[in-house]
């Protein structure tokens, strides 16, 4: 994945810049962004699915949607057993088949992120690791700091941070911008470069659709590489019309400073079908440049095996079954 | 050596006037026609010639008007309405003269129809804060949104007075005007030519009421100077032909409803000239001059 | 070419189910045959195939029609209310049943995406029937007095911009309440009112309850003209129903007209802007523009103009325009030549008249009726594009200042069907629907119906409303 170095140029050429200098100003530009009407949103993402994603479209889509999958375990039972077995899959997601390409990324807690550096090799497969005190993130910032240094130190090529929802919803908007700030720095190492940045907003925890584009604002203001929905962890994660929120936000975004944020919706996404929503949005909202594993990765783990079941079919006429595709 | 002095004293006439923009003008034609008895035959007053300049010049009164009143309370309206109810009950002998003479009734049968024409106006005025309960609608529209229709005046309204039927002097052009102001519309009202004086005498009421100027408009004369400008006139939203007698010509029913057609006006069919203006209005009047406006609005976080 | 290229996913032609190569009338319960010769054809208006031709309905088959809708009257509003109902309920869950079918049909006859008739038209017709059936036995509870009475025959001529949906808006209020109809659809679209008469035979309905004629505006005069009508339903053109009025000038016939649009779609500085943009999209775009309550006059406050036309242009881009039976087509063909040409002669009159004119690159097939998404920049009050019905996908644009300018631009029109507001700000919007006067006014959402929902317009747009409660009113002898 390519690392490009955040350019604060656009940030200030924009006049974004000034925004975080208090808490007034920051909160009056989050307050400021126009609003969502849920109902529109809504519609406009149903509709979108709607979309009918057809034969050669489709082999396209399937290939692209397992290139963009951070899979992922994050269980309180991950042994390193269990995530070598991750990475297999990763590398070689269809053991007949060598044309399946790889996933983009496995996505675990920061003690496996050795284990998983090992299993992968040299294979063009990003590690990226949960820090923060994932999924609540009810921890103090020295904790979280650490938790964020260990990953990058094991080597984790992205850090998945989540934002304080409590902070968020309490209007503490600069004590997330700060936290986002310093674990960015957190990221960096020693030779210059950094890990990837992906922000989780735990959009159901933020419950409103005008909350979740405030929190991908204040995300990519304090120099967020990705923006992502949701842990996983809650009842309601990953929907097309949050991610639509996301992805308008990012939209908007490089239309204001020039800066490209990638989006990474997470959790709930299982099939197909839901994975084709979700591309046929990235096509029609964000066009070809967020149409690549760079700026578009899906959280998932049982989303890869329907694919390739997918993907069988559409190879073969015959509808597969799950003893055709590797329990893992 | 004194004056001698004299057992004779001459009443004061009254000068008849339209009433247009809440003023009692002179006919811009300053012609006047003769009112006669309707038993004896005998003159009674000279009332204006109302023209179709004066109906034009009426409807853009009426026009004026219409944002401020459709604009007001129900409440407000009611209360205006009440206040002409209360004006003419105060000036009861004066109209028992005006419709036994227009009528040609006895006082003590004419008495009678302007109580019931009190009461129509005290009717008419509790109505105004209720259209909108039986007439409008929440919708339970299959989606996540906020849908609710509500009636709204239709704007200016051409009323043809009552020419005919038991009471249709007094009782009868209450009876028509009413529900139309009521809901909020604004009128020009052509009195019926041959009966005009309790409608002339109807401004003085309405003038003392607080009823806005232009709310009311009322021209005498002749029906076919007057009807069709009004069923001609682009500014004019609706019309009530109630009174409407012609079979045939220009102040027919059929010709004044070609003429509406082209501006798609609303128009209300005549009433039969022996229709009994005493009978139980209901509310038919009430909702004819009425758009129902729906609105949506999306129900989310 | 982009990287994620939706093939190609048609809805299959079969599924429209046979169509005839003739077609005569549907009278009194059976397809009858012209007394006249004169055809016409209705073509798919997307290849200029011919489809079938269809009879040009006479005076002597309008009085056959006329005949057996007044023998039918008696019996079936003799009928109780319950079992009326009974009949619209059946009709209601056959067009669930073949509402794929219907929807292909539909949207080869009439040139709109099948994602529009599947997803809009057809659940609309089935849910309007299934509305009005429940009302037939519950008329005296309506607010029309105890005794509601049906009108008698009624008269019902319809468009062709939603062909099965205006017929489910005449004919399923004008059966609860009792009456019997006559109804002619549209020249250019009579397939789906023609299968919608084989429903009424699966259903049982009473022979000469429902009688549909075809043919064009001479068949359409005779049958408003008739002396043994009661009453005379249209949707149309304001030119057309002006001439229903002047026929029915005199009468006692009852008349309600829904006719024509130039809605304003009034957008605030502070809008939700991508749903606001997502509503202008679908106010012009929806149906190819073919909608009299079409937001064709997009009022957009002067502050956020160019924000607006940047996202309104970049969504335009993505609009898909092709084949209507595929899938993810999103704008269809234009219903007929004489269409396209009135919506060319007006948008090259906008050019003209100094208005800047912008589409977004799209292929159109060579075959068919077709005309890109269209914006107009720059317009003002005096343009004929801003005054005139263009009824095609072709949006103007306009700039206020103030809410009261907003107002006052919105109502400057001799049409008063619908309008939009777009603000998140609650007392603007209700203060703005108080004053637009519009029969219908969509706040942060447009072109939404529903059959519980009074649709109709104010001053030159009609008189009347078709749906909810209200639109019982038009059927009932009050």
């Amino acid at each position: 994945m390519s690392s490009s170095p955040l350019s604060t140029s656009g940030l200030a050429a924009s006049g974004l810049a000034e925004v975080a200098s208090s808490e007034a100003s920051l909160r009056r530009f989050l307050h400021g962004l126009p609003g969502i009407d849920a109902v529109g949103l809504q519609a406009r993402a149903a509709g979108l699915g709607t979309r009918s994603i057809k034969t050669t479209a489709k082999a396209y889509a399937i290939d692209l949607a397992i290139s963009m999958i951070d899979l992922t375990t994050l269980e309180g039972a991950d042994t390193p057993g269990k995530v070598r077995s991750l990475c297999q899959k990763a590398k070689n997601p269809d053991p007949g088949n060598p044309d399946v390409p790889h996933t983009a990324a496995v996505c675990v807690y920061p003690d496996m992120v050795p284990f998983a550096k090992e299993a992968l090799g040299g294979a063009p497969i990003n590690v990226a690791a949960v820090a923060t005190a994932f999924p609540s993130g009810r921890a103090g910032l020295p904790v979280k700091l650490a938790d964020t240094a260990e990953a990058v130190a094991a080597g984790a090529d992205e850090v998945d941070m989540v934002i304080d929802r409590g902070a968020f919803l309490s209007g503490r908007y600069l004590e997330i911008y700060e936290l986002i700030a310093e674990i960015r720095k957190a990221c960096e190492r020693p030779d210059g470069t950094a890990a990837h940045l992906k922000v989780i907003f735990e959009t159901g925890e933020l419950v409103t659709y005008d909350n979740i584009r405030r929190a991908s604002w204040l995300a990519m203001l304090a120099g967020a590489d990705f923006i992502k929905t949701s842990t996983g962890k809650v009842t309601v994660n990953a929907t097309p019309a949050n991610t639509l929120v996301l992805m308008e936000a990012v939209r908007d975004f490089r239309e204001a400073t020039g800066i490209q944020v990638g989006v990474k919706p997470a959790g709930g996404i299982r099939t197909t079908k839901d994975a084709m929503k979700y591309l046929v949005m990235v096509n029609e909202i964000l066009g070809d440049d967020w149409l690549t594993p760079d700026w578009f990765r899906f959280g998932a783990s049982s989303l890869l095996n329907d694919l390739l079941m997918q993907r069988q079919k559409l190879a073969s006429g015959r509808y597969s079954g799950p003893d055709y595709v590797t329990v893992d | 050596m004194s004056e001698p002095t004299s057992a004779l004293r001459l009443d004061v006439y009254k000068t008849y006037k339209l009433f247009v923009g809440g003023k009692f003008p002179r006919s811009e034609s300053g012609r006047v026609y003769e009112v006669t008895d309707r038993k004896t035959g005998e003159w009674l007053a000279n009332a204006p010639q109302g023209t179709r300049k004066d109906t034009r010049d009426a409807v853009s009164a009426a026009r004026k008007a219409f944002g401020g009143w459709s604009g007001a309370t129900a409440y407000n309206r009611g209360q205006i309405l009440y206040r002409a109810a209360e004006m003419l009950q105060g000036r009861r002998e004066q109209y028992t003269a005006e419709v036994a003479v227009s009528e040609g009734l006895t006082a003590k049968k004419a008495a009678p129809l302007v109580d019931a024409a009190v009461d129509r106006l005290v009717w008419y005025a509790g109505w105004t804060d209720k259209v909108a309960q039986i007439a409008g609608n929440a919708n339970p529209v299959a989606g996540p949104y906020f849908n609710l229709s509500t009636p709204e005046p239709t704007g200016v309204v051409g009323v043809v007075a009552p020419q005919g039927g038991h009471g249709f002097s007094l009782l009868g052009l209450v009876s028509v005007l009413a529900p139309v102001i009521a809901t909020g519309n604004t009128a020009v009202v052509a009195l019926a030519p041959g009966a005009p004086l309790p409608g002339l005498s109807l401004g003085e009421v309405l003038a003392t009421s607080d009823l806005p100027g232009g709310v009311v408009n009322l021209i005498s004369g002749r029906t076919e100077d007057i009807a069709p400008t009004l069923a001609s006139h682009a500014d004019v939203n609706a019309l009530d032909l109630a009174g409407i007698v012609a079979e045939e010509g220009p102040a027919s029913a059929k010709d004044l409803e070609v003429a509406a057609a082209d501006t798609l006006k609303r128009v209300l069919r005549p009433e039969p000239a022996s229709h009994d203006w005493t009978t139980a209005p209901g509310t038919d009047r009430l909702l004819t001059f009425l758009e129902t406006k729906t609105v949506w609005h999306p129900m989310g976080m | 070419m982009a990287l994620f290229d939706y093939a190609p996913a048609p809805e299959s032609r079969a599924a429209a189910g046979d169509i005839a190569s003739t077609y005569g009338h549907y009278i009194d319960g059976e397809f009858v045959e012209s007394t006249g010769s004169e055809a016409l054809k209705t073509v798919d208006p997307s290849t200029e195939e011919v489809l079938a031709e269809f009879a040009q309905g006479t005076e002597a088959d309008v009085d056959r029609a006329v005949a057996a809708a007044r023998k039918a009257f008696t019996s079936w509003s003799a009928l109780s209310g319950a079992e009326r109902g009974k009949y619209l309920f059946r009709i209601a869950r056959i067009i669930q049943e073949r509402s794929r079918e219907l929807a292909v049909l539909e949207s080869i006859d009439n040139g709109k995406p099948i994602k529009e008739t599947r997803d809009v038209d057809l659940p609309l017709v089935a849910a309007h029937f299934f509305y009005y059936a429940g009302w037939a036995d519950k008329l005296e509870f309506a607010g029309y007095g105890p005794n509601p009475r049906p009108v008698g025959v009624a008269a019902q001529v319809i468009p062709w911009n939603f062909p099965l949906l205006m017929l489910a808006w005449k004919i399923a209020p004008a059966l609860a309440t009792g009456n019997t109809v006559v109804l002619k659809p549209a020249e250019t679209t009579p397939l789906t009112a023609l299968r919608f008469a084989e429903i009424c035979r699966q259903a049982g309905l009473p022979k000469g309850v429902v009688n549909i004629i075809t043919g064009d505006g001479r068949t359409g005069a005779a049958l408003t003209a008739h002396p043994d009508i009661d009453k005379v339903a249209f949707t149309g053109s304001t030119e057309v129903g002006r001439a229903i009025a002047r026929t029915l000038a005199g009468t006692t016939k009852r008349l309600s007209l829904e006719l024509g649009g130039k809605a304003a779609n009034i957008v605030f500085d502070d809008a939700p802007i991508d749903q606001a943009v997502e509503g202008i999209v679908d106010g012009i775009f929806f149906n190819q523009g073919h909608v009299c309550c079409a937001g064709s006059r997009l009022l957009v406050q002067e502050s956020i103009h160019d924000d607006v036309m940047d996202a309104l242009k970049r969504r335009m881009s993505t609009l898909r325009v092709g084949d209507p039976l595929d899938k993810n087509t999103d704008v269809g063909a234009i219903n007929s030549a004489a269409q396209l040409a009135r919506i060319q002669e007006l948008t090259a009159a906008g050019e003209a008249e100094g208005a800047e004119r912008w589409s977004p690159s799209c292929e159109l097939p060579s075959a068919g009726y077709w005309f890109a998404p269209t914006v107009f920049s720059n317009v003002s009050a005096t343009h004929r594009i801003a005054r005139e019905e263009i009824f095609g996908p072709v949006l103007s644009v306009l700039t206020f200042r103030t809410p009261e300018e907003a107002v006052a631009k919105a109502n400057n029109t001799p049409y008063g069907l619908s309008a939009g507001i777009w603000t998140e700000k609650g007392s603007r919007i209700l203060w703005m629907a108080g004053k637009l006067r519009a029969g219908v006014v969509w706040s942060n959402t447009f072109n939404k119906f529903d059959p519980t929902s009074p649709f109709g317009g104010y001053k030159e747009s009609g008189y009347g409303r078709e749906g909810g409660r209200h639109g019982l009113e038009a059927y009932l002898d009050v």
